[in-house]
């Protein structure tokens, strides 16, 4: 922690950082985000606005711009390996989008309503609940037996591609799961996130989905969500093109190494360090947003 | 639905994962191309990003982003190279409503369409 707030000081201190020196700071920064996001399988947009904020003095509306865009990019250029293995329940993760659509226009238009403080407070709180959600937990194995009258007339339910052929499984809760989505396209909208995590949470543990569908299916979605933000951004001005350069190139480039490390990485001892990485990084956010440092 | 119509579909899913990976990369390079034009002319000016002032007017919206790329301005073709990496997600709905189209299910193209509604609501500035 006090490492970090030396580093911070010394680099907003510094009277020789340029653009040049800076563009290269940020693009090593998203970098690392964007190779802990993929190898813990959490996304790297959480790190990277906490990071421009608390280390680069950058204001919260511009890295919430600018770590928007790198979402959307690690979610399509994961897409075209998540299609491969036929997990995603296209017809489910539609359907949702329609929820978190709404709950990402709304987001973002509250954003630029919102002080920077209280953004940094709210990202704070979201930040130490991803570090408890981080935690290992066991994946419900509870799986409906019988179909929902709702997910049937919504054509709902689908198969699991296993290797002793396709095995049909049922969606359950669907209105909850619905507005458990609004909720996280909210979240989006607000903090320039993907909110994965809280789309896993619905679909897992609400709707009772398999693990691997969740997964998937929640990022075909994070794309679709993040993009419905990105609109409100770029009109509101959130959108710097100077600052996200360098962000999705290194988020794109750290996301790519880390997923072909993957195989070989010992996930459960990073995830512990990706934990421990966001609750520093929540505490630096909350101590910006009370003091007022997030931004004017 | 029977089994053909479901395998001919995760070939289109294939095709279309490959389709949105190129988009991915293609803006990449475009974003790149932009970066390189912008640090080569104020890679020696001082960053300014601790106040919020929001961007100049050219840079929020499609047709403004469009004629400051078209000038070869450093940050209007990084910008031009953000509108299409967020056309990717986009391209990917509207994919989704072709194959919804093809199998005649008409209650998810109304869906996807719905979703389509949305994102260029958000885009053209609603």
């Amino acid at each position: 922690m006090l490492m970090l707030i030396n580093l911070r000081s010394s680099i907003h201190n510094c009277p020789f950082v340029t653009v040049l020196v800076f563009t290269i700071v940020v693009t090593l920064g998203a970098f690392g985000a964007g190779l802990l996001g993929a190898l813990t399988g959490l996304g790297g947009g959480v790190v990277i606005v906490p990071l421009l904020v608390g280390l680069l003095r950058v204001d919260i509306h511009y890295a919430m711009g600018a770590s928007l865009v790198s979402v959307i990019a690690t979610s399509s250029g994961a897409a075209a390996a998540y299609v491969r293995e036929g997990y995603s329940n296209v017809r489910l993760g539609m359907l949702l989008e329609v929820g978190t659509t709404i709950g990402a226009l709304c987001g973002a238009t509250l954003a630029a309503h919102v002080p920077a403080s209280g953004l940094a407070v709210v990202f704070g709180c979201v930040l130490l609940y991803s570090a408890y959600l981080s935690r290992p937990h066991p994946m419900s194995d509870v799986h409906p037996t019988s179909p929902d009258p709702l997910a049937t007339t919504l054509q709902l339910d689908s198969t699991l591609p296993t290797p002793d052929g396709p095995v049909p499984y049922h969606v359950v809760r669907v209105p909850t799961g619905f507005a458990l989505m609004y909720g996280a396209g909210v979240l989006s909208g607000l903090l320039g996130i993907g909110s994965g995590a809280v789309k896993v949470l619905a679909l897992d543990k609400a709707m009772q989905l398999p693990f691997k569908v969740s997964t998937t299916t929640s990022n075909f979605m994070i794309g679709v969500t993040a993009a419905a933000s990105a609109g409100v951004y770029l009109h509101r001005g959130f959108i710097d093109p100077g600052l996200a350069m360098p962000v999705v190139i290194g988020v794109l480039l750290g996301s790519t190494v880390g997923a072909r490390v993957l195989a070989t990485a010992k996930t459960k001892r990073l995830r512990s360090l990706f934990a421990v990485v966001i609750v520093a990084l929540a505490i630096e956010m909350l101590y910006n947003g009370f003091t007022g440092r997030a931004g004017g | 639905m029977a089994t053909v119509t479901e395998r001919d579909d995760e070939a289109f899913e294939v095709l279309l994962g490959r389709v949105l990976q190129a988009g991915v990369v293609l803006a990449a390079i475009v974003v790149a191309i932009g970066g390189g034009i912008y640090l080569g002319r104020h890679g020696h000016d001082v960053p300014g990003y601790g106040v919020f002032q929001g961007e100049p007017g050219d840079l929020r919206s499609i047709a403004g982003i469009f004629s400051a790329a078209r000038r070869l301005e450093g940050r209007g073709v990084i910008q031009l190279g953000l509108l299409l990496l967020i056309a990717t997600p986009i391209a990917r709905v509207l994919f989704a409503l072709v194959a919804f189209a093809r199998q005649k299910n008409w209650m998810y193209v109304g869906i996807s369409a719905i979703v389509l509604a949305l994102l260029a609501y958000s885009l053209t500035g609603g």
